[in-house]
């Protein structure tokens, strides 16, 4: 540094070492006010990053008379964690079958293979994607077609004659549901 | 007194100074050729985009409970809204589709070569950007295809390993596709992009006055390091011509027809979308990304599933690496396609299997036809005449989905063969064991279908041959074509007439 300032500065005097200590002052200065604004910055921007908290709770999916024994239905319920306007968006679909009794298999809607909603038919017992051609058996197991894995899966419990998943997050190969 | 005004502002701001360094700047003569207007095209179509876009955003609202309704409000209500989205939509594909050929006219005229390795590269981030506004477009465009599409690009995070779930949350702002997604892709494509953009179209500028436009390039002229530059200057004094007003012509013929263009296919075609209510519990969708990216969703399609993940995650990672040190790997020599066979068979190659691709992804035969097996009639001629016992048959092939994969005389899925020469194929007892236990590719039906439904199905499919064409036999009994019309009498009566 004090180089390159005698190489700029051809008559070296007493007012140079001055200048050179100002233009420190002034860089290291800017450094640190920079450091002051940009950890919030940053912090905001990847602060959804790091998840905090759980991302899981327990939603109501309806009485248990919405889903006849050895049935597959259609429900949604509204994601757990939503903003003010999330609209449309924060409901969620999930296909829940009911083999007997209280045993039940609540998959999501998502294909194992890229995210697509997944269709149930009711003749064949198969559970067919638009997107890519991945097919499921009824009990969530792959069929056939691209999908690595079957029907991601939510734990369920049953309270108060009401059927309940742990619901709140997108489901993805590194992180099922 | 406009002479004047006209003077005052020279004197202060040193008008002409920048033009004669900027617009006057000296190009090869015979770099005043039609291959060199892709460039200009692009920033044109760059250019269209922040005045549409700018005026979309005066009325769009980012939010996902009102994004839709506000692209509704712009196409039905808002006063030429439907034709500023129709202009941003139609801009946007010019743009992609320009900017595609400029890279391929760059590369096959050798101009990533020395010393213009840092153009290249700022392209090739300019191409990511493109690409960038062009998923990012596509999610504001809130509707079921932007919401699954989200889906989509979520999975694909999802693969990462070890940071994969931190990644998705990240992207997605939140663990789930929902208001605070839309809100990061806004800023992603109305201010992060477009700023990056407008930076580097700077720098690629100012790269083509520092180090100046490719000359033509002359089949036998390499580019030697030591040498190149002085040629280059030789050849600005002694054919050089000032890009304004001499070699911008062809650039303002070109601008002028992409503008054309743009507004004729806005005229004609008309808006595209929003096309139905990003609601994920409205499931009977099938979601579709713009052409940009149908390829991308045919490789998805068809890539073997063991391979998957890996190619997810190296591909792009090889092909950034050989597009960024491809100016250092092949920085001098021939610049001339006459004289770069593989440059010219690998753009010929790229271009043939992205438009196979992209053709592939507009009729997507991997996927199952979902209401096939209640809007596909099966066809007269394959169920008239037949006995009780295959007309049920008939009936358990359609109430069963089995069209929705298989097709009859054209129409149904495309997923599995058709099933129209099915019984010159495979035997009955093929069929039988190929409908229950599945395979190939197939769900078994084992459990689905009683043995009734089986036998009238194999019955049915049996009758499935052209007329005069023998029926497939079994090939472990070579000789006795008797033995196999015994066996499938046994399966079931036979009744070919």
């Amino acid at each position: 540094m004090p180089v390159n300032e005698q190489q700029c500065c051809p008559q070296p005097n007493a007012g140079s070492s001055r200048r050179s200590f100002l233009l420190k002052l002034g860089a290291a200065l800017n450094v640190v006010a920079a450091t002051f604004i940009g950890i919030p910055v940053v912090g905001f921007v990847f602060s959804s990053f790091r998840r905090k908290g759980p991302s899981n709770s327990w939603v109501s999916l309806g009485a248990l008379e919405k889903f006849p024994a050895g049935e597959t239905r259609l429900a949604t319920y509204r994601n757990p964690f939503t903003r003010p306007w999330d609209g449309p968006t924060g409901d969620i679909p999930c296909w829940v079958r009911r083999i007997e009794g209280e045993r039940f298999q609540v998959f999501a809607i998502n294909c194992t293979h890229l995210g697509c909603p997944v269709r149930w038919f009711q003749e064949s017992h198969l559970f067919m994607c638009p997107c890519h051609g991945g097919a499921f058996y009824e009990d969530g197991s792959h069929a056939s077609g691209p999908p690595p894995r079957g029907l991601f899966e939510y734990d369920f419990k049953v309270e108060d004659g009401q059927l309940f998943v742990k619901g709140g997050q997108l489901p993805t190969l590194s992180q099922p549901v | 007194m406009l002479r004047k005004i006209a003077l005052w502002i020279e004197d202060r701001v040193h008008v002409s100074k920048l033009y004669a360094s900027t617009a006057k700047h000296q190009v090869p003569r015979n770099a005043e050729s039609w291959f060199y207007v892709l460039g200009s095209g692009t920033l044109l179509c760059f250019i269209i985009q922040i005045v549409t876009g700018t005026c979309l955003a005066f009325v769009y609202v980012p939010s996902a409970s009102e994004a839709y309704t506000s692209l509704e409000y712009l196409n039905y209500h808002q006063q030429l809204g439907w034709l500023l989205r129709a202009m941003h939509n139609w801009g946007s594909n010019f743009m992609v589709a320009i900017m595609i050929l400029h890279m391929a006219q760059v590369f096959l005229f050798g101009a990533f070569k020395y010393p213009r390795e840092m153009t290249w590269i700022t392209g090739v981030v300019l191409l990511l950007c493109t690409l960038g506004m062009a998923f990012t477009g596509q999610v504001l465009r809130f509707d079921q295809d932007a919401y699954w599409g989200l889906g989509i690009g979520a999975a694909m995070m999802g693969r990462v390993p070890v940071i994969g779930p931190d990644l998705v949350h990240f992207v997605l702002a939140g663990p789930i596709i929902a208001g605070e997604t839309l809100s990061r892709f806004f800023t992603l494509h109305v201010f992060i992009i477009p700023g990056t953009i407008i930076a580097l179209v700077s720098l690629h500028l100012r790269l083509v006055l520092t180090k100046g436009i490719n000359e033509y390039p002359v089949p036998g002229k390499a580019v030697v390091k030591a040498t190149y530059e002085q040629e280059y200057e030789d050849l600005l004094h002694k054919d050089g011509v000032p890009f304004v007003p001499k070699a911008i012509s062809k650039d303002l013929i070109f601008s002028g027809v992409v503008m054309l263009g743009i507004v004729g296919c806005a005229l004609y075609f008309g808006p595209e979308g929003p096309h139905g209510v990003p609601d994920p519990t409205q499931i009977n969708t099938i979601p579709k990304p713009d052409f940009f990216f149908l390829w991308l969703y045919a490789v998805l399609a068809l890539l073997p599933d063991y391979l998957e993940t890996t190619l997810i995650l190296t591909v792009p990672v090889i092909l950034l690496g050989v597009l960024f040190t491809l100016p250092f790997i092949s920085g001098t020599g021939e610049k001339s396609a006459r004289r770069r066979p593989v440059a010219v068979l690998a753009v010929l190659l790229i271009f043939l299997s992205v438009g196979t691709l992209n053709y592939l992804g507009t009729y997507s035969p991997w996927s199952p036809h979902m209401a096939s097996w209640s809007a596909d009639q099966t066809p007269v001629k394959y169920v008239m005449g037949r006995t009780p016992l295959e007309a049920q048959g008939a009936l358990v092939l359609q109430n069963k989905q089995c069209r929705n994969c298989h097709s009859l005389d054209g129409s149904g899925g495309l997923r599995g063969p058709a099933l129209d020469g099915v019984a010159t194929r495979l035997t009955g007892d093929q069929l039988i064991r190929q409908v229950i236990q599945g395979g190939g590719n197939m769900p078994a039906y084992g459990k689905n279908l009683s043995p009734a439904e089986v036998a009238a199905l194999v019955e049915f499919m049996k009758t499935l041959h052209g007329p005069n064409e023998a029926p497939a036999r079994d090939a472990t009994t070579p000789g006795t074509p008797g033995r196999v019309e015994k066996q499938s009498s046994q399966s079931a009566r036979s009744s070919e007439p």
